[in-house]
């Protein structure tokens, strides 16, 4: 069964980053390896004009049934990946080492 | 060359001739017997942040605040009376001591809505006002006056939408205590940006120093250099960094900076990801559509020097809370809450206007990421700091005229300490050997 809007079936394959909250995107990025992040970052950039313009069209933020959340959710894992993509070359930020940041408080969509 | 102009004095720290230019001792962030000082001078003295009203959103909502950096255990209610009054008590029950308000784990915050205050233990009762309004089989008690029993106040203010408490009922009030930075950014939209993003983590270091971080941007063009495109980082390298203006009102300071980045010049001095979602660091490009926030509108602390090329300004109230408004129209704040000499609890807080559309979210979502990423360089290079200047093979280090609001800090936090101690008004910048003898001479 498709989680996805039907306009959006070539994003399906990557349903395991539709995440509602800060806390799992992260902890998805730090357990993935580049080249899956490098993959969801592709297709994610080069859909992204599309989603935003088709969810703005037919749903308010917070009325979305649960195939347009779960493409919310898969662009915000999209947001999420582009600094180990562009920035860093891996998962964990640069020389972050011991420390920690945890986001404890957040409108989750 | 200064590209942007200087104080008669020929330097920002020579304005402030107090401040002096020598190099700064750091014993103060090392010493665990002079955190006891700091707690005792400062945290139990000044006006502390707590959060923001919308916290409170009817009468009986309240929440609790641990606050370890006033005394261990130390703990604090925060309610909305009937009269929509915003109090502050000692969250302790008055009959034996217990802790009143908690689930679960006592040492936990909580949050939520009543019409009363129930001790878990034998059921006393307490209005939103602080009375105790009911005491089980009171007829078992000895000349017991009820009106003699409620919950211990703290003193609580409100100002523009922050509350602040304050441990010492002799404390001049709240306003005067803010003083001129406070009153020239009244009427900024606080009000408007509900969209809430609260960050926290415990850093291994002293709390001055995650401020020190905070109060300069000497530092941006180098430890977060690969944030920005490769050709822009090293132009960024190359200019340094010098602030619009800094400015020093008693115990408080500003820096004031610019910020091209929202919108940038050209597309291709930012990465991929802004260009397609117009944000950032400095936050979502296209304003939000609210009074209050364009360059004519600000309130006049913000931006004082009027520049076109302004960014941002961040405002450091003395002690711990850091407001920091970004010329988008949001804004955010820290905290910073020691817990011992070498460690303390670090809180971010990020305020948005709520987003009404996809794009508008995403926009502040990749605000929002950003800043961690910022945040987690910051936080590792503290520990790196920490661990080193508590070794003392160098305990004095040279500030420039770019941290100028460092050698403010410390010295704020040690004209505290020594009036504490009945030190007279001693400073530690660029005296240290000094202040720390009159410290040992008070046996503490």
């Amino acid at each position: 069964m498709s989680r996805l809007p039907e306009e959006f079936a070539d994003l399906e394959r990557f349903t395991e980053w539709c995440l509602p909250t800060e806390e799992e995107r992260y902890s998805k990025r730090l357990a993935s390896t580049m080249a899956e992040m490098q993959e969801l970052y592709d297709a994610g950039m080069g859909r992204r004009e599309d989603v935003m313009v088709y969810l703005d069209a037919r749903f308010p933020l917070h009325e979305m049934p649960d195939h347009a959340k779960a493409l919310m959710h898969l662009m915000q894992s999209v947001v999420m990946v582009s600094f180990p993509i562009e920035v860093w070359k891996q998962p964990r930020v640069l020389d972050s080492g011991a420390s920690y940041i945890e986001l404890v408080k957040e409108p989750v969509v | 060359m200064a590209h942007f102009p200087k104080p008669a004095a020929g330097s920002w720290t020579e304005n402030w001739p107090e401040l002096g230019t020598a190099p700064v001792n750091y014993e103060d962030s090392i010493d665990p017997e002079h955190y006891k000082l700091e707690q005792q001078a400062i945290f139990k003295k000044t006006w502390l942040n707590i959060g923001r009203v919308e916290r409170l959103p009817k009468k009986g909502s309240y929440f609790t605040r641990e606050m370890p950096s006033v005394g261990p255990g130390t703990s604090v209610i925060i309610v909305k009376d009937k009269q929509e009054n915003v109090r502050a008590f000692y969250n302790m029950c008055r009959h034996r001591g217990n802790k009143l308000v908690w689930n679960d784990y006592p040492g936990e915050e909580v949050s939520g809505t009543c019409r009363q205050f129930t001790c878990k233990y034998h059921a006393w009762r307490y209005s939103l006002e602080g009375d105790l309004t009911f005491v089980q089989q009171e007829g078992e008690f000895f000349d017991l006056d009820k009106a003699n029993y409620g919950l211990v106040p703290v003193r609580c203010e409100v100002w523009e939408g922050f509350i602040f408490i304050n441990f010492d009922n002799d404390a001049a009030p709240l306003r005067d205590y803010l003083g001129d930075f406070a009153k020239g950014l009244e009427g900024y939209p606080f009000h408007e940006m509900t969209e809430h993003y609260s960050y926290r983590s415990e850093i291994n270091a002293n709390w001055k120093l995650f401020i020190d971080a905070f109060v300069e941007f000497y530092h941006a063009p180098i430890l977060h250099m690969k944030q920005a495109e490769k050709e822009e980082a090293e132009k960024l390298a190359k200019f340094g960094f010098e602030a619009l203006a800094y400015d020093i009102k008693g115990d408080h300071s500003m820096v004031s900076s610019w910020g091209g980045m929202s919108p940038p010049k050209d597309l291709s001095m930012v990465k991929p990801i802004e260009r397609i979602l117009h944000s950032g660091l400095f936050g979502p490009w296209d304003r939000p559509d609210i009074k209050g926030i364009l360059p004519d509108e600000l309130p006049p602390a913000i931006n004082p020097s009027r520049q076109k090329t302004w960014g941002t300004d961040s405002f450091e109230f003395f002690p711990n809370f850091t407001l920091l408004f970004w010329a988008p129209g949001w804004y955010l704040t820290y905290h910073y809450w020691p817990t011992a000499v070498d460690k303390h609890i670090f809180e971010a807080d990020l305020y948005f206007v709520p987003p009404t559309n996809t794009r508008q979210r995403l926009s502040q979502e990749l605000a929002a990421v950003t800043f961690k990423e910022y945040a987690f360089q910051d936080a590792n290079t503290l520990e790196a700091t920490q661990t080193q200047i508590g070794t003392r093979v160098v305990t004095d280090f040279p500030l420039c005229d770019q941290e100028i609001l460092l050698r403010h800090l410390h010295k704020t936090a040690w004209d505290y300490v020594n009036a504490y101690t009945g030190n007279g008004t001693g400073s530690g910048n660029g005296k240290a050997h000094e202040t720390t003898s009159q410290k040992d001479h008070a046996n503490v």
